[in-house]
């Protein structure tokens, strides 16, 4: 028996991995294409279609993650602007970079090496904030940083959500930064724009999140729409996706409500390393022909994802249980 | 699917963005609707009261 084309055991794949995919885009605001374009490359689609395909999923995704933020009153749409703006003319000057290496015949390496760096830096900058915040409560590293920007005062000054005054000239200079990154590296942009918002602006990080989905779903729309007028985006696969991210954004946007997001850093932290990791060893086997490092890359990314996934709700029940400190959840404080 | 791909290139896209934010609408609607009469029961199991 058939599904739109699709045979029950992949409907339920595509469901399952969209309900673990929207989990996590719920909570931390990322994870979409990041994950979801390598599994439709494992699967055997064009590369074209499995990027196509994952730009309309995040867009899908994004927008109802969007509106369970709102709902929560957890978006700021002024920031949300502000970083649009930036962020599109910052993706139109990382694509003529891409353009200009390309002519030099060394995009592919400094892309790729570029990523990898990026995603192991934010990684290790999360990773040492989550152990920071556990030794020394409120004099991080990362509250210095914001309280730094905070302090620089040129006009216009913007306030945001959640009482925070900055310069609307350094969130526009941080938006073009990341539009810069994005537009380089082919990538949505939410695993830099959200720790940017929470440790370069000091933005409330539930707030940081829900602003971070909302300039997804705009990115990801246009994005969709560049892909789907060559008909590279597979509607079925995208359909069934949504069907388990919708559910997993649900949950993802109510665990912001229950967990405080510091419990479970450690594990965000592990799984950008570990993607940083799996790209690096994708690339490597690719270049060598070595079919077991692209393997291990597939497990590194599926591993991750459902191993971080699995902490956010784990935390959850234990938060609305109130047994904190049974084996399982004190397993979830990273 | 839904006989976009008979539809131009940029007719292609709006329709497949169109198709995509609508079944996102609907399943937020959806699944508000459901959770919204399975919330105190679900919640009452987590908690095993």
């Amino acid at each position: 028996m058939e599904l739109l084309g699709l045979s029950l055991l992949m409907v339920g794949v595509f469901v399952g991995f969209g309900l673990l995919i929207g989990t996590l885009f719920g909570f931390f605001g990322m994870g979409g294409s990041f994950l979801v374009t390598p599994a439709l490359l494992v699967l055997g689609y064009p590369s074209t279609v499995a990027v196509g395909s994952g730009l309309a999923f995040v867009f899908g995704t994004s927008v109802i993650g969007a509106l369970r933020h709102r709902d929560h009153g957890q978006v700021d749409y002024k920031l949300a602007a502000i970083m649009t703006a930036a962020m599109t003319a910052g993706i139109e000057l990382g694509k003529s970079v891409v353009f200009f290496l390309e002519a030099t015949g060394m995009a592919d390496l400094v892309i790729n090496v570029s990523y990898v760096g990026l995603l192991a830096l934010v990684g290790l900058f999360t990773l040492r904030d989550a152990w920071t915040d556990e030794s020394d409560d409120e004099s991080g590293a990362s509250l210095d940083l914001a309280e730094r920007v905070q302090a620089i005062e040129i006009p216009p000054m913007v306030t945001f959500r959640g009482d925070v005054r900055v310069s609307g000239v350094i969130v526009a200079a941080i938006g073009l930064v990341i539009g810069v990154l994005s537009g380089f590296l082919g990538v949505g942009g939410g695993f830099l724009l959200m720790p940017a918002m929470m440790y370069g602006l000091g933005i409330p990080a539930a707030i940081a999140v829900g602003t971070d989905i909302l300039q997804i779903t705009i990115s990801g729309a246009f994005g969709a729409f560049t892909y789907a007028q060559s008909g590279a985006v597979a509607l079925p696969v995208v359909a069934f996706l949504l069907v388990g991210s919708a559910l997993g954004a649900r949950i993802g946007a109510g665990a912001t409500n229950l967990v405080d997001e510091d419990e479970i850093k450690g594990y965000f932290a592990a799984m950008l390393l570990a993607g940083s990791l799996a790209v690096a060893t994708n690339k490597l086997g690719n270049i060598y022909g070595i079919a077991a490092l692209n393997t291990v890359s597939t497990v590194l990314i599926f591993g991750a994802a459902f191993l971080v996934s699995g902490a956010v709700v784990l935390a959850a029940v234990c938060r609305l249980r109130s047994n904190a400190s049974s084996t399982w959840c004190r397993l979830t404080t990273s | 699917m839904l006989g976009l791909e008979t539809l131009s290139g940029p007719l292609q896209a709006v329709g497949t963005v169109g198709v995509v934010l609508a079944e996102a609408l609907a399943l937020y609607v959806g699944y508000g609707a459901l959770s919204h009469l399975a919330q105190s029961t679900i919640l009452t199991t987590v908690r095993g009261d």
